[in-house]
């Protein structure tokens, strides 16, 4: 998956960066197509979610919060993708985040200093650890493939979460309303002054440099590749094949529960029903624009994060149904996934490969096997 | 005893769970059916859940306007093959990844379902009616729990043996299950790889999509977004369980479908667990499914070899 660039060195990234604009552009047009077959105006729905998401500081400053889970969860997929496996549960990462998170405030909230918040950060990266733990477990110690295990655990989580804010963490003073007591001000993450943009950027970028250094400067990081690569020689080679897939799933749900972290600690204040729109899923897309690059993931999350605010204007001005968002994220990840074929027809004809990595044609890596 | 208890040991109880299994699995089955066919071509599809919600949203809407269930049905099965046939370009011609293709596929389903489905958001529709077999409803215990249910958990009934004879009796499902096990040995004799593929997504989507609208004509009766809530997944997690086999897929499905009826029983009979927590158990019983039958994987004979691995002719 990741080895596009691996296996051909000689592409250059800038290609990649065409090649992935040109799929969003397509995108828009086929998208701006259905909206004239159903009488709306694409030029001005489009023109409204680029006034919206970039035209002024303001709107700016509201892509980048949420651009802010996006930029998480996508680093939680593009983290196991080196490893050949594939992460489609940041969503339920998010939603241990936030339940762990909020479970801070109750009980940490009375700690003195910074005590409270830093909590907040442990916990929802704890929170969503254990939920990319254990379909990393159930990979190692019982082969379960974890693209169902982790789509599985969403739906656990996303209960886990409706549990505690329905049962016995419902605020019984905010009448008909279904929430959590708002967090405590010690607990909050801190925010600039003036917009919503809140510690979980400071987080996302930190952990998407954090990875990219270690993946490319670190014996751990040189293992993962390797074995990414081809497990087989990772075995050979004396890696701890298992403890790597442990050790990766658990990081990366940790990094996507930071999101859930942000979203209740910061957003909303408090953890209620339906947090993320699904922000894991359009993590997946996003790490996936990057094709798995933790440099290039920032700026596509903010570019994605502007078309989810955008969906919100269409709705307003236009009488578009939200659910648009989700038809175009769909429609570029077709093109990117077509113009991959593209790639390997055309440009890499030109291109001479690196040998494949021993014995086999197609390299089993451990996200292959059903 | 407490008549919670008392509740749960009446022999009205266990005949409800397994005749709401047999209801309340049929989604499941039809979809899983579906996705059978497609990974014994060799083709992963992820994006049966994107096909789910499509039915689901078509169905109701055609039923809706025409009032005609039949007409719902077949709607459906038609979204559910449109929107399957992307990702069989995707995958098939363009060798694109399979998994990253069934996730679009359903975040795409996901958009396209709650847009057109948002006028119908709260309207209702009559659910399919049970209708009881003579005779073999009359049968003690079995004709409560086979026959007596709407028309499309009969029409499964029927589909079953006629896949089951399509794959193991048939020139095409020799063909199928040769592509999907060597696509290259396959296009050595001849067979058109590529053409196969497409059909067994198609009409896996197709499955699919009536699944889906079970859902929002048998069970629901009403559309709401994303009514699928991985049951398209579950669908492909219980068809690793049937070890491929289309009579094992009945199993699973049913299995599946008893975890679904057994919680909503046991809440009618008033036991105060959360609804959330006995929410979780389809998902976790999913998952204990997969943990079962990865152990005893090595004396799997039905995975075809070449599942999900890129072919193209050099």
């Amino acid at each position: 998956m990741n080895s596009l660039l691996q296996r051909f060195p000689a592409l250059k990234p800038v290609v990649l960066l065409v090649l992935t604009l040109a799929s969003i552009v397509a995108a828009l047009v086929l998208v701006a197509l259905f909206l004239l077959m159903l009488g709306k105006d694409p030029l001005a729905a489009y023109g409204e979610m680029y006034k919206a998401a970039f035209g002024d500081w303001f709107g700016f400053s509201e892509t980048l919060v949420v651009a802010i889970p996006v930029l998480l969860c996508a680093c939680a997929v593009a983290l196991p993708a080196r490893l050949g496996l594939f992460n489609v549960g940041a969503e339920g990462q998010l939603y241990l985040g936030a339940i762990c998170a909020t479970a801070a405030d109750r009980y940490f909230q009375h700690l003195p200093g910074t005590l409270p918040l830093v909590s907040v950060v442990v916990c929802s990266f704890l929170g969503g650890a254990l939920w990319g733990f254990i379909p990393g477990a159930l990979r190692v110690w019982f082969r379960v493939n974890e693209t169902i295990s982790t789509l599985m655990l969403n739906f656990v989580a996303i209960n886990l979460s409706n549990y505690f804010v329905f049962g016995p963490w419902r605020d019984q003073s905010s009448g008909n309303f279904v929430l959590t007591a708002a967090f405590a001000t010690v607990s909050r993450f801190p925010m600039i002054p003036g917009t919503r943009i809140h510690l979980g950027l400071v987080l996302g970028l930190l952990a998407g440099l954090t990875l990219f250094l270690v993946l490319r400067f670190t014996v751990w990081g040189y293992r993962i590749r390797m074995i990414g690569d081809n497990p087989k020689v990772g075995r050979y080679a004396g890696f701890n094949v298992n403890w790597t897939v442990l050790l990766v799933m658990a990081v990366a749900g940790g990094i996507a529960g930071w999101a859930g972290g942000g979203e209740v600690a910061a957003i909303q204040g408090r953890l209620r029903p339906g947090i993320s729109p699904g922000f894991g899923y359009t993590g997946f897309l996003v790490a996936w624009l990057a094709r798995h690059n933790e440099l290039a993931i920032p700026a596509y999350a903010v570019l994605v994060g502007g078309l989810l605010l955008g969906g919100d204007v269409l709705q307003i001005s236009l009488g578009l149904p939200q659910a648009t968002v989700n038809i175009v994220q769909g429609v570029v990840f077709f093109f990117i996934l077509g113009s991959e074929w593209w790639l390997q027809r055309r440009v890499l004809d030109h291109i001479p490969a690196q040998p494949e990595p021993l014995s086999s044609t197609a390299p089993q890596s451990p996200g292959a096997a059903a | 005893m407490s008549a919670d208890a008392q509740g749960l040991l009446s022999s009205t109880f266990w005949i409800s769970v397994l005749s709401g299994a047999v209801r309340s699995g049929t989604p499941v089955l039809l979809a899983g059916l579906g996705e059978v066919l497609a990974e014994r071509s060799g083709i992963l599809n992820l994006g049966v859940e994107g096909a789910m919600v499509m039915g689901a949203a078509v169905g109701f809407i055609a039923t809706a306007q025409t009032g005609t269930v039949l007409v719902g049905l077949v709607a459906a099965a038609l979204a559910g093959l449109a929107i399957s046939a992307i990702h069989a370009l995707l995958c098939v011609p363009l060798r694109a990844n399979q998994v990253g293709s069934g996730i679009a596929v359903t975040i795409f389903g996901l958009g396209v379902s709650a847009f057109i489905g948002r006028p119908f958001n709260g309207r209702q529709v009559e659910t399919l009616h049970p209708i009881a077999l003579p005779v073999l409803s009359k049968i003690p215990v079995l004709g409560t729990v086979l026959f007596e249910h709407n028309g499309l958990v009969y029409f499964t009934y029927l589909l079953v043996p006629v896949i089951w004879f399509l794959l193991y009796k048939t020139h095409f499902g020799l063909s199928l299950r040769m592509v999907g096990e060597s696509p290259e040995a396959a296009d050595a004799m001849g067979l058109p790889v590529d053409r196969l593929r497409f059909v067994a997504v198609l009409l896996g989507g197709a499955l699919a999509g009536v699944g889906g609208a079970y859902l929002s004509l048998v069970l629901a009766g009403n559309w709401v977004d994303g009514m699928s809530a991985g049951n398209g997944w579950i669908a492909v997690a219980l068809v690793i369980f049937a070890a491929w086999d289309p009579l094992r897929a009945v199993l699973g499905s049913y299995l599946f479908g008893g975890v679904l009826a057994f919680t909503q029983r046991v809440q009618a009979v008033g036991i105060g667990i959360s609804p959330f927590l006995l929410g979780m158990a389809p998902y976790v019983f999913t998952l204990l499914v997969l943990v079962i039958s990865m152990r005893r994987a090595e004396k799997m004979t039905g995975v075809p070899a070449a599942l999900g691995a890129l072919y193209s002719r050099e």
